[in-house]
């Protein structure tokens, strides 16, 4: 396995977060790093991803794994290129999350929770993501997708198949539905 | 439309730009403040103009400002809580997606105020792109002197950064966020000690709202007693509402408090009515947290009074037949929606975001998850109801910080408006096992009653 180590751009940039908090409390710099990780690293925090971290600063690694593992952006198994998060909670349910859900099981042909065969689509279930005004929707990467309809699913599909970019939050694949 | 203050200029082409906001007045508030007031005369006009905290408790910001312990010795905080993860709740995301830079000038004339050097705004991790645009107003507010060394040639100096949370609902409660921020898990704390004396870094801290760090701004430059003037009564001035469900007109909206609610519903200024000309049934009107009422409840209050959009006036009759204004939150359902299958999105929600600190919360929420689910698909018993109201009423109040509660009020309350329909999950298992029952066979009360004859 190669050695986990951020590109110099990408440790100048983590520099740069560290310097943010006062003298003494760089594990402030704990979750903005780890998103900037799990977007160098393929979209997921491998242990020895969240060993780097914590030597970049200077805390226990424990101190990583607990933090990782307990807020939901942080993934902590591979997951594909495109990670599609549907929101599914009662404003968004309202107005047709469900219907939106099975559209994708049946398109790409995986479960909630799977990851296709190619290693392009994982399907996700979340909760609000503070777009319910634009119910239904989902978010890949940085980018949210609104007002979706299965037409629009569809495309969007096809969109993200051609791109063939990986989904970061750190990152905007977005374009015009 | 009604009288329009953080939303006045939102379609101004290039009003998230430096330049355009500077050019509608943005910024002043900062030049007032800075060259003409001391930070306790800010202080003071946040006071007058009875500002409450619109992240959701409705707490006057200008006492919370007051509590600030400024005899300490260690630096002191301003955190601005940007984590909006209350659904139904979409308000902040807007303002600051539009107009990043009012969020940015009322964080300065407010950290001006408590006399803080270093300020954080602290974003949902999912928000990454909101992010972007605040650094990039960050930026822009540097560049002009807004923010770093002797601001605008004063003795005060500013750095103000943007910290992204990582996906926990539990993150905006403030002593979690605080957590949060200090690279930790986000477990809330124990209280007392409270914020204003040992916060970010066991420093004096103050935590609040992006909204009401924004309206700031306007409070400063009219003064507090003219903006104590807009709204009605204690609910002093505008309070933006986020708009969501079965409504025509989805969307952000800036209302002046004491609207009517009716008004807010159906006229076209607003949600526009009811959305495919179905009636309304049931609305959440300040996030899933709060008690859901029917509609003759949400209209009016029990004494048939017209029911307002203000903190006193929804909160008529307590818990019984009234509800709260909450985060602004407001979710209409119309007559297909059924009361079980959103009830169970909301409590799955809370299991989900529970911190696990305290049981009655991490289990209660998984029970009365579980309960909630075998009723809407068919599976559940007599009893069920009786247990989840039992469930409820152990987490409500028993828990170190507000989550209990607000997973408890969703339940307590669609059982006491909408029992029939609970008990209507119980008597016809097979009916509900398909997801859209009520679109299929709208329910009636009198049918449900009738059957059971
Ligand atoms: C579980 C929970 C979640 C909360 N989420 C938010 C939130 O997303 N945004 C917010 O401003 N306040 C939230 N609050 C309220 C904060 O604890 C705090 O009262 C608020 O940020 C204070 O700001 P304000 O006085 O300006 O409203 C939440 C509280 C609880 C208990
Ligand atoms: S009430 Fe729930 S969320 Fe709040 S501290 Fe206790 S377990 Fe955590
Ligand atoms: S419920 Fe889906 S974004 Fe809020």
């Amino acid at each position: 396995m190669s050695k986990v180590e951020f590109s110099p751009d990408t440790l100048a940039l983590a520099q740069r977060i560290i310097k943010r908090y006062p003298e003494g409390r760089q594990k402030s710099a704990l979750l903005p790093l780890l998103h900037v990780a799990q977007a160098e690293f393929d979209g997921w925090l491998s242990p020895e991803t969240m060993d780097y971290v914590a030597s970049l600063l200077n805390i226990k690694p424990i101190e990583v794994y607990e933090v990782a593992s307990f807020y939901t952006m942080y993934n902590l198994k591979p997951v594909g290129k495109c990670l599609i998060e549907v929101c599914q909670t009662g404003p968004c349910w309202l107005r047709g999350a469900d219907d939106i859900v099975e559209h994708f099981e049946k398109k790409l042909g995986i479960k909630v929770g799977e990851t296709t065969a190619d290693g392009m689509f994982t399907l996700k279930t979340v909760e609000c993501l503070g777009s319910c005004g634009t119910a239904p929707m989902l978010q890949c990467g940085a980018d949210y997708y609104e007002n979706l309809t299965t037409e629009k699913v569809d495309t969007l599909i096809e969109k993200l198949r051609a791109s063939d970019n990986r989904s970061t939050y750190m990152k905007s694949n977005m374009q015009e539905l | 439309m009604g009288r329009q203050i953080l939303l006045e200029h939102i379609n101004v082409p290039g009003i998230n730009t430096f330049d355009v906001y500077r050019k509608h007045g943005g910024y002043a508030s900062v030049e007032k403040a800075l060259k003409t007031m001391t930070p306790d005369e800010v202080t003071e006009e946040v006071k007058k103009s009875g500002l409450r905290g619109r992240g959701g408790a409705g707490f006057p910001a200008g006492m919370k400002w007051s509590f600030l312990d400024r005899k300490s010795e260690k630096p002191r905080y301003l955190v601005c809580n940007a984590d909006e993860s209350e659904p139904g709740t979409f308000k902040d995301r807007y303002l600051m997606e539009k107009i990043p830079h009012v969020l940015i000038e009322g964080m300065i004339t407010s950290s001006y105020a408590l006399g803080a050097k270093t300020s954080y705004i602290y974003v949902r991790g999912e928000y990454m792109y909101i992010i972007r645009i605040l650094e990039q107003a960050i930026e822009e507010a540097y560049a002009k002197g807004f923010l770093g060394k002797n601001i605008l040639g004063t003795d005060y100096s500013l750095d103000l950064y943007v910290q992204p949370g990582g996906g926990a609902y539990i993150c905006g409660e403030e002593t979690a966020l605080l957590e949060s921020l200090e690279g930790k898990r986000g477990n809330p704390r124990l209280k007392p000690p409270f914020p204003a004396v040992a916060g970010l870094y066991a420093s004096p801290t103050v935590v609040n709202n992006v909204e009401t760090i924004a309206t700031v701004c306007a409070i400063v430059n009219m003064g507090g007693d003219e903006y104590a003037k807009i709204g009605i009564g204690k609910s002093t001035g505008t309070k933006l509402i986020s708009a969501s469900g079965h409504i025509n007109k989805p969307g952000v909206y800036e209302i002046e408090l004491g609207l009517p609610v009716e008004e807010f519903i159906y006229s076209d200024q607003y949600c526009g009515g009811i959305w495919k000309g179905r009636k309304m049934k049931a609305v959440v009107a300040g996030g899933s947290s709060v008690p859901i009422l029917p509609t003759e409840l949400i209209l009016k209050t029990a004494k048939g009074e017209p029911r307002l959009m203000s903190y006193e006036s929804l909160s008529d009759g307590g818990f019984v037949s009234g509800t709260m204004l909450g985060s602004g939150g407001f979710i209409v359902m119309d007559e297909t929606a059924c009361i079980v299958r959103n009830l169970w999105t909301f409590t799955r929600f809370y299991h989900h975001e529970s911190c696990g600190q305290c049981s009655p919360c991490r289990e209660g929420t998984g029970w009365m998850e579980k309960v909630l689910h075998r009723l809407e698909h068919g599976h559940g018993h007599e009893g069920d109801i009786d247990l989840l109201v039992d469930v409820a009423k152990k987490i409500e109040g028993n828990t170190i910080c507000p989550l209990g509660d607000a997973a408890a009020w969703p339940v307590a309350s669609a059982i006491r408006h909408f029992r029939e329909e609970f008990e209507y999950h119980v008597r016809y298992p097979e009916k509900v096992k398909n997801p859209k029952h009520f679109e299929l066979e709208p329910f009636v009360p009198a049918a449900a009653a009738m059957a059971t004859v």
